[in-house]
């Protein structure tokens, strides 16, 4: 039982958590913008990458840096909504795809370009876990992880809730036309919309680079899970995109656990499949996700 | 007159690629150009094809399954059949809702399909893949063995082509246009929306199917990181793009021109001292998207725009005609 805790269901709980934060930039901008943004993960990816390199200039902790590395993420960001997809604000959504999904594989190789390919790590040595109870072991990056996530969480509920600007972004996901109708400022929505996705996604990509390491396919696995958690939560329900990137990290941690037998349930080989198979049985049972979301 | 002739082999290959990627090109073209179905995960049906062609015709091998010998005819229609059948089941899933969907379920059905390329070492031999395979025309002697293969391709794209064409002036495509244009008036006119998006993504991915089964044969190998999955994909949608969507010329020339241009850039690139090729190599990437991004937004018809099957011109039926 214990050996589950530690070895499954912490680490779920912990990948379900950057999940989490990555599946808030993609259902805000699937509501607001209209359009599934393939670009997320390498968003992701230059952050973690321009996270790294503060770190080996300035030698403080990613946690540290990471409010400026998110700022210069989102800079690069809305650098690219104003080339790339501003021009196609009127045209079908579905340009704005191919946009992003060109964009994918931009960014990347603007990563491996100026960063190369090998592997790297974010944050030296191996921490000793914290141990509770003379069997519960908790690392202590995983309780900064998990700790952080929870106060970006607040922050985010907080901006949605009882900010002008947060109840503007909501919405403009509910009705644009209705929203443009009542005075609304689009572009201020949609610029605000990419400086809470490309931050949070910034923050996903360090905490996933503390967790484990550094690599330039990152970006595009975590693509996928992060859609998963959004389809699951519901479009355009930012709450549900946690709720379902929590579920989706345990249930892929959880999959491999030996629940009959002594063999993993699930070769571990196949982990990156649970999000897809958790993805296709909603958009066949309930495509509006757990929490009643948009489905376009 | 050794150098003419490596650049005779060396134009060989890069028209049978450049065919093998016209199929791809035309493949996307059904299902983007004409019905606008946004696939993701073309590698993954492309593999698919590769892959279940490989196995069916090997010889005996202990690291893989096959052994089966199947004549390539046989091989190639499996491989279709199977490719269809998956599409089937994602197009089951995903036609109902908008293109986004579309491409989130492809992008992982290609994935899907990696890992089990790559747990399955019983089937597929793993990170390792499947060499030895045999090769049409193989047994002739040099160059005509390349140049039956180019024939063969090139016989392939045309006779695709033909079809595709006359598909496209038939009611059917005019249909899929409609869908394509105007989703709503085409369900009042009285049209079966689902199931025209599936035919249309369905014999898509079977093309693709069949530019992988090519591929395999051509290369004699195929692993699942023969090419890097996204790249692929991506390279035949910078093709339909700046060939122009919805035009099977367009989308022919687009393939050949990308490809010669993908194929002279790594050459030129493979000549820098090793640790500037490496890094030039996404530079290569970046242009290629780069490219795809300018013809989006400033050229978004491509090279040769849709033309659009003009309508017959029906003898209006009055009652002088009808006395008459």
């Amino acid at each position: 039982m214990i050996e589950f805790l530690n070895f499954y269901l912490i680490p779920g709980l912990v990948l379900g958590s950057i999940y989490a934060l990555g599946a808030i930039g993609i259902t805000l901008t699937f509501s607001i913008l209209r359009f599934a943004n393939f670009a997320h993960g390498e968003t992701m990816l230059l952050g973690v990458y321009i996270t790294w390199s503060l770190v080996q200039f300035s030698g403080l902790h990613p946690l540290v840096v990471l409010p400026v590395a998110a700022m210069l993420t989102v800079l690069a960001v809305l650098v690219i909504d104003r080339a790339f997809y501003k021009p196609f604000r009127t045209s079908p959504t579905i340009m704005v795809v191919i946009a992003s999904f060109g964009m994918m594989l931009m960014v990347r190789s603007v990563v491996q370009f100026f960063w190369g390919v090998q592997l790297k790590g974010m944050t030296p040595g191996i921490q000793r876990p914290m141990v509770f109870f003379d069997s519960l072991r908790i690392s202590p990056k995983h309780v900064t992880i998990i700790g952080a996530t929870l106060v970006l969480m607040l922050a985010v509920h907080y901006l949605l809730s009882r900010t002008k600007i947060g109840k503007a972004m909501r919405a403009m996901s509910d009705s644009p036309e209705l929203a443009k109708l009542t005075g609304i400022d689009t572009e201020k929505v949609i610029r605000m919309t990419w400086i809470v996705g490309g931050a949070l996604a910034t923050a996903a990509g360090v905490f996933l680079a503390i967790d484990t390491h550094i690599d330039t396919n990152m970006g595009f696995k975590m693509l996928l899970p992060m859609f998963a958690a959004a389809i699951l939560g519901g479009i355009g329900r930012p709450f549900g995109a946690v709720a379902g990137g929590l579920i989706i990290g345990v249930v892929e941690e959880i999959s491999s656990y030996p629940w009959i037998g002594t063999e993993p349930l699930l070769n571990p080989g196949y982990k990156a499949g649970v999000a897809f198979a958790i993805m296709i049985a909603m958009l066949l049972w309930r495509p509006s996700g757990l929490f009643k979301g948009k489905v376009f | 007159m050794d150098q003419f002739y490596g650049i005779f082999l060396y134009v060989i290959s890069l028209l049978t690629m450049g065919g093998i990627y016209a199929i791809l090109a035309l493949g996307l073209n059904i299902q983007w150009g004409f019905t606008g179905l946004f696939n993701a995960g073309i590698a993954g049906f492309f593999a698919i094809g590769a892959y279940v062609s490989a196995l069916l015709t090997t010889a005996p091998s202990l690291r893989h399954l096959g052994g089966y010998e199947l004549p390539y005819i046989v091989s190639f229609a499996v491989a279709m059949a199977v490719s269809g059948i998956i599409a089937w089941g994602v197009g089951k899933v995903c036609l109902k809702l908008r293109a986004d969907y579309l491409a989130i379920a492809t992008i992982g059905i290609a994935e899907i399909f990696r890992l089990i390329l790559k747990n399955e070492t019983w089937a597929t031999n793993g990170p390792r893949g499947v060499s030895m395979i045999p090769k049409p025309f193989e047994s002739l002697p040099e160059p005509w063995n390349q140049l039956a293969f180019l024939g063969l391709i090139l016989a392939t794209v045309v006779a695709i082509y033909f079809l595709l064409e006359t598909a496209r002036r038939s009611p059917w495509g005019r249909v899929m246009t409609a869908i394509r244009e105007n989703e709503k008036s085409a369900m009042a006119a009285g049209k079966d929306i689902e199931k025209f998006r599936m035919e249309a993504f369905v014999v898509g991915c079977m093309l693709m199917a069949l530019a992988g089964a090519f591929i395999a044969h051509y290369l004699k190998f195929i692993g699942p990181n023969a090419t890097d999955p996204m790249t692929s994909t991506f390279l035949v949608w910078v093709m339909l793009v700046v060939g122009g969507s919805a035009n099977n010329k367009g989308a022919i020339l687009g393939a050949f021109l990308m490809w010669a241009i993908w194929s002279a850039s790594e050459i030129l690139t493979s000549r820098l001292p090793d640790e500037l090729a490496i890094r030039t190599a996404y530079i290569r990437i970046f242009l290629i998207g780069l490219a795809l991004q300018i013809f989006l937004q400033k050229f978004p018809k491509g090279i040769f725009p849709e033309v659009r099957p003009k309508p017959e011109r029906r003898e209006v039926v009055t009652e002088s005609n009808a006395s008459r």
